[in-house]
């Protein structure tokens, strides 16, 4: 399972980069690999303003779909539009495939979400 | 919640990488290694599922014939000794109170074999109606474990394990006292993916050496394990309907575009007959059709079903076909939405999908 160094996790296997008042956003290699086959990513609209804990997206695999929830509080500036025809991407690349990137809504609440240490042992633990 | 139960198998899900999870009662896995790679081994290879989760029910004695005429719809009459036969229990009002398969030994002794989620209610329908019927009615379900070995290489796997010759069992016919890995066994040709495979019930304490010694013999063969999420696409890509799905007490078998299997002209009076007949000289309000999504997403059950400007039913399954790549569903539609080639549209959360009614036959 890959963890990437400098992000930061959910308990729901969400990554945050926060690099910023900016922010990409997506779901673990974890979290890909339990879904499983993903065939469809619902992605947010440009614009769209999330609450921390918001469901802004869903991930949906054979299996199920899953909703995705906002890490920081903030405003959809971009979506990553390769995954409307492609979303067998997060699977091959969970990081490099981010969901969306978001403008903050002031100073991010960051307190509990995990480094990659504490979130490596996280999954371990789960 | 009460207990949930466990089959006998339960040890080997997590020495093969399943997971259990809740399913009808039952701690069974999903997957294995995954939904699409077992999907996918069923359709080119084989996989093994644990079935032990269905019920088994008999019916025994000089009325059996006679009393399951009652019972069911389809024609018991029909099936020739070690035949089986699919049929429904259904409500005097025509709804379907479980879809399961006959195992006719001889007119005067059944085993059925019945969703796990209607063990229960099955065996008191059965005692409920049994009246003056001089029958026997027993629920053996505890008493045995089953695998269903699917795909195409089944055959060839199988018969390492079993003396008798499998290449002259045809589908849809079963064989008691078969010896399989040296214990006693029924073995049947059906199953539940629309490929060729076998289904095998045997005592509990047989089971854990027989799925092991399968998979000694079939690994090369490409066999893998598959839990319920891919028996689930399987059904489903097969145009197979799932009770709960398709199927409910307040759906009839001819609304679940199962008329097939219900003989309205067996002499035979059986409960919902009357209903039934009722109810196609009548003409059906609404039927199970297939749909194609034409946009993206995926329409699942319970989505709602829109047409000119108003709901029109709701989605009984729909997944990603595995195998075709393409986005398909079941869906109960109101009866002048039922043909094929009409435009709907599908609900998924805020979004409005276009769709298309199509043939059933997915895979042709």
């Amino acid at each position: 399972m890959k963890i990437v160094e400098g992000n930061l996790y959910t308990k729901d296997h969400e990554w945050v980069k926060i690099d910023g008042n900016e922010a990409f956003v997506g779901i673990s290699d974890h979290a890909q690999h339990s879904l499983g086959d993903i065939v469809y990513v619902e992605l947010p609209d440009v614009g769209d303003e999330f609450d921390k804990g918001e469901a802004f997206a869903v991930v949906e695999s054979t299996k199920a779909a899953s909703d995705v929830y906002l890490p920081v509080a903030g405003k959809v500036i971009e979506v990553n539009e390769a995954l409307d025809d492609a979303p067998e991407l997060v699977n091959e690349d969970a990081f490099a495939n981010w969901i969306a990137k978001i403008e903050l809504s002031g100073d991010a609440d960051t307190s509990d979400l995990m480094d990659a240490a504490a979130y490596k042992e996280f999954c371990e633990n789960e | 919640m009460g207990k949930l139960l466990r089959s006998a198998l339960f040890e080997v899900y997590e020495r093969y990488g399943g997971t259990p999870v809740e399913f009808a009662g039952w701690e069974m896995p999903v997957e294995y290694e995954g939904l699409v790679p077992e999907h996918n081994a069923v359709r080119n290879a084989a996989g093994l599922f644990d079935v032990s989760h269905m019920g088994q029910l008999t019916v025994e004695g000089k009325d059996a014939e006679a009393f399951m005429q009652y019972m069911v719809s389809n024609d018991v009459a029909a099936a020739g000794d070690h035949q089986i036969q699919y049929t429904h229990f259904c409500r005097p009002d025509g709804g379907i109170v479980d879809d399961f398969l006959i195992y006719k030994y001889n007119k005067d002794r059944y085993l059925l074999i019945v969703n796990a989620v209607n063990v229960d209610k099955d065996f008191a329908w059965l005692n409920e109606h049994k009246g003056d019927f001089d029958v026997k009615l027993e629920n053996l379900s505890d008493q045995f474990s089953a695998v269903a070995l699917q795909g195409p290489k089944s055959e060839e796997i199988l018969q390492q394990l079993t003396d008798i010759d499998l290449s002259a069992m045809k589908p849809f016919r079963f064989q008691d006292d078969v010896i399989v890995n040296g214990a006693k066994a029924l073995v049947s040709r059906n199953g539940y993916t629309g490929e060729d495979g076998f289904e095998i019930y045997l005592g509990n304490d047989d089971v854990v050496a027989l799925w092991d010694k399968l998979f000694e013999v079939g690994k090369d063969k490409g066999l893998v394990p598959a839990g319920l999420g891919a028996r689930d696409t399987l059904r489903f890509e097969a145009n197979l309907p799932l009770y709960g799905n398709e199927m409910a007490d307040d759906i009839s078998p001819l609304e679940a575009s199962l008329g097939f299997f219900v003989k309205l002209d067996k002499e035979s009076d059986f409960i919902g007959k009357e209903a039934l007949k009722k109810q196609k000289d009548g003409g059906l309000t609404r039927k199970v059709m297939a749909f194609e999504l034409k946009g993206k997403g995926i329409a699942r059950q319970g989505a709602e079903v829109v047409a000119d400007g108003k709901v029109i039913g709701f989605v009984t399954t729909g997944y990603k076909s595995p195998t075709l790549g393409k986005v398909l569903g079941k869906a109960m539609l109101d009866i002048e939405y039922a043909k094929i080639g009409t435009p709907i549209q599908i609900k998924v959360r805020n979004k409005t999908i276009d769709a298309e009614v199509v043939s059933s036959k997915f895979l042709g």
